[in-house]
């Protein structure tokens, strides 16, 4: 415990993004300050909502990465429960599914995180993807409930399979053993939140400052071409910036940010046609004052397992 | 126990919080110590728990809920449960029996209000589900009499709507173990009996008050 500590590269890690974090504060009061601003007021107050979740985050963060990874291993299952939680609520179920949830939430989502704590790699890798895959048509089918089984089952396996198998992979980084970065691991998901983060942040950023062409706008109105390139971009920049603190070469970190940010915006593009498809408005009382876990955290959704995978079978032993 | 309120009663209040991540909102009217009637749509054993929990804490002590005895003194459990944990008033369901004669339905029906009304006494406060048994959620169901012969009774009493969302996709019922999704809690504005209206008239007015008050449209 408290090993991360004797750590430098990671107490620079953690200097680099508490800079940030004041550098951002500071911006968005003097934005705040600033009547004759010509940017949009929304925009600002958007921007510093941002930057009061990063704050939350960060702290969160960093506390159980000084923990060590049981620390971290619990933050992700919460946040992992927390987002089924936002997209169970949001997506219409029946009556008939109502045990296999009482399973998915108090039981498979549970299991996935006591395994990958017992490093138990391979019931990890095909808890929810094989086991969870036969269970859950199985249990829908015997509660009865026949219409729209299809559908149902689905439902429910993408839910599992997004915020807890998927999710579950990047606190499964601290569990790697790459032979010269022993002891170290925290840094790779230190490194794989901060390229996340910024991506996001870059993209809305960019899409802001320069953005025309949009992509995908049926699905969501603020993603455009230039905000993509310009996050992908910039964001890559950064991860290569910071390859010193991975086991990776400045051009190997460049490959793993740039694979990152597609990721993140494919994790950002899905999760909101997840909510389109739903019809959002009606729902979006229910979320939005819940802090909204599932938009802070679609983008690590698909960035992690893809990342972990890479790692793994590249670097670890 | 200092202000009244059993151990067991504000661990399941929190429980059910942490369960349902209710979010209230008092969009009628303020928290208040007035002596008053919160009536709401029924779906789940946890309306109840939620309604009272989502009070103030000086005012949960004072707020008792009102709860078919026919149900909850069957097991030694329901029966503490409601007596002695949550000091429910227990009434005996007017509509129960359907053998029952016309008459003995009627003094059903009286004996029930003498209860209400002695519950709320000088100070206390009721929850009262008007439904008188859970639906499915889908839309509020006819009243029973109660609150209009509850409101003739005491008209100083405020009656408070209030509309829970989602607790049916929470416990169902027929359902013992709980899925932990998100629930509203939407307080409205009190209503009155006004002069020379009649039953079926005030009745379906509080039910529209209650139903009203539905933030989220179903699929």
């Amino acid at each position: 415990m408290l090993a991360a500590i004797h750590d430098p590269k990671l107490m620079w890690l953690f200097g680099a993004v508490l800079c940030l974090l004041v550098i951002l504060t500071v911006i968005g009061n003097v934005l705040k300050r600033r009547h004759d601003s010509d940017i949009n007021r929304s925009t600002i107050d958007n921007f510093n909502a941002q930057t009061a979740a990063w704050w939350k985050i960060c702290i969160m963060f960093v506390l159980t990465l000084l923990v060590g990874p049981v620390g971290s291993l619990v933050l992700f299952g919460i946040l992992s429960f927390l987002a089924l939680r936002e997209y169970m609520t949001l997506v219409p179920t029946r009556r008939g599914d109502h045990r296999t949830l009482f399973w998915s939430f108090f039981v498979i989502m549970p299991l996935q995180y006591c395994v990958l704590g017992l490093q138990w790699y391979v019931i990890f890798a095909i808890m929810i993807p094989v086991l969870a895959c036969i269970f859950i048509p199985t249990s829908i089918a015997v509660a009865g409930d026949t219409a729209h089984f299809v559908e149902r089952t689905a439902k429910i396996q993408f839910g599992l399979m997004v915020c807890g198998y998927c999710l579950s992979h990047a606190p499964a980084l601290l569990l790697l053993k790459i032979p010269g970065f022993e002891g170290h691991d925290a840094r790779l998901l230190l490194y794989l939140g901060i390229v996340d983060q910024f991506n996001d942040l870059l993209q809305y950023v960019w899409g802001k400052l320069i953005g025309k062409h949009k992509i995908a706008w049926r699905v969501s109105p603020d993603k455009t071409w230039e905000g993509f390139l310009g996050g992908l971009v910039s964001a890559t920049a950064i991860g290569t910036a910071m390859w010193w603190a991975t086991p990776f070469t400045p051009l190997q970190s460049a490959g793993m940010s740039f694979t990152i940010c597609i990721l993140g915006f494919a994790g950002g593009v899905v999760v909101s046609a997840i909510k389109r498809d739903i019809g959002i408005k009606d729902f979006g009382i229910v979320i939005e004052r819940r802090g909204g876990i599932l938009d802070r955290i679609d983008s690590l959704c698909f960035a992690a397992p893809i990342f972990f995978h890479l790692v793994r079978y590249y670097f670890a032993r | 126990m200092s202000n009244g309120i059993h151990p067991i009663a504000s661990l399941l209040a929190a429980v059910a919080r942490f369960i349902t991540g209710v979010q209230v909102q008092w969009a009628g009217c303020e928290p208040s110590e007035r002596q008053r009637i919160y009536f709401a749509n029924h779906t789940s054993h946890l309306d109840f728990v939620v309604l009272w929990s989502a009070l103030p804490s000086e005012l949960r002590a004072l707020t008792r809920p009102i709860a078919a005895k026919d149900y909850w003194v069957e097991t030694p459990l329901r029966r503490y449960l409601a007596e002695n944990v949550f000091g429910a008033v227990l009434v005996e369901r007017g509509a129960v029996g359907k053998t029952r004669s016309h008459e003995e339905a009627r003094f059903v029906g009286r004996s029930l209000i003498e209860d209400l009304t002695a519950a709320l006494g000088e100070a206390h406060s009721l929850i009262l589900f008007p439904e008188g048994t859970r639906g499915n959620g889908e839309k509020v169901g006819e009243f029973r009499g109660g609150l209009y012969h509850l409101a003739l009774r005491r008209p100083d009493v405020e009656l408070v709507p209030a509309y829970l969302e989602n607790m049916n996709r929470i416990l169902p019922k027929g359902e013992y173990l709980p899925v932990p999704m998100l629930s509203l809690l939407t307080f409205g504005k009190p209503i009155q009996l006004e002069p020379h209206e009649n039953k079926d008239t005030f009745l379906e007015r509080a039910r529209e008050a209650v139903s009203s008050l539905r933030r989220i449209g179903l699929a």
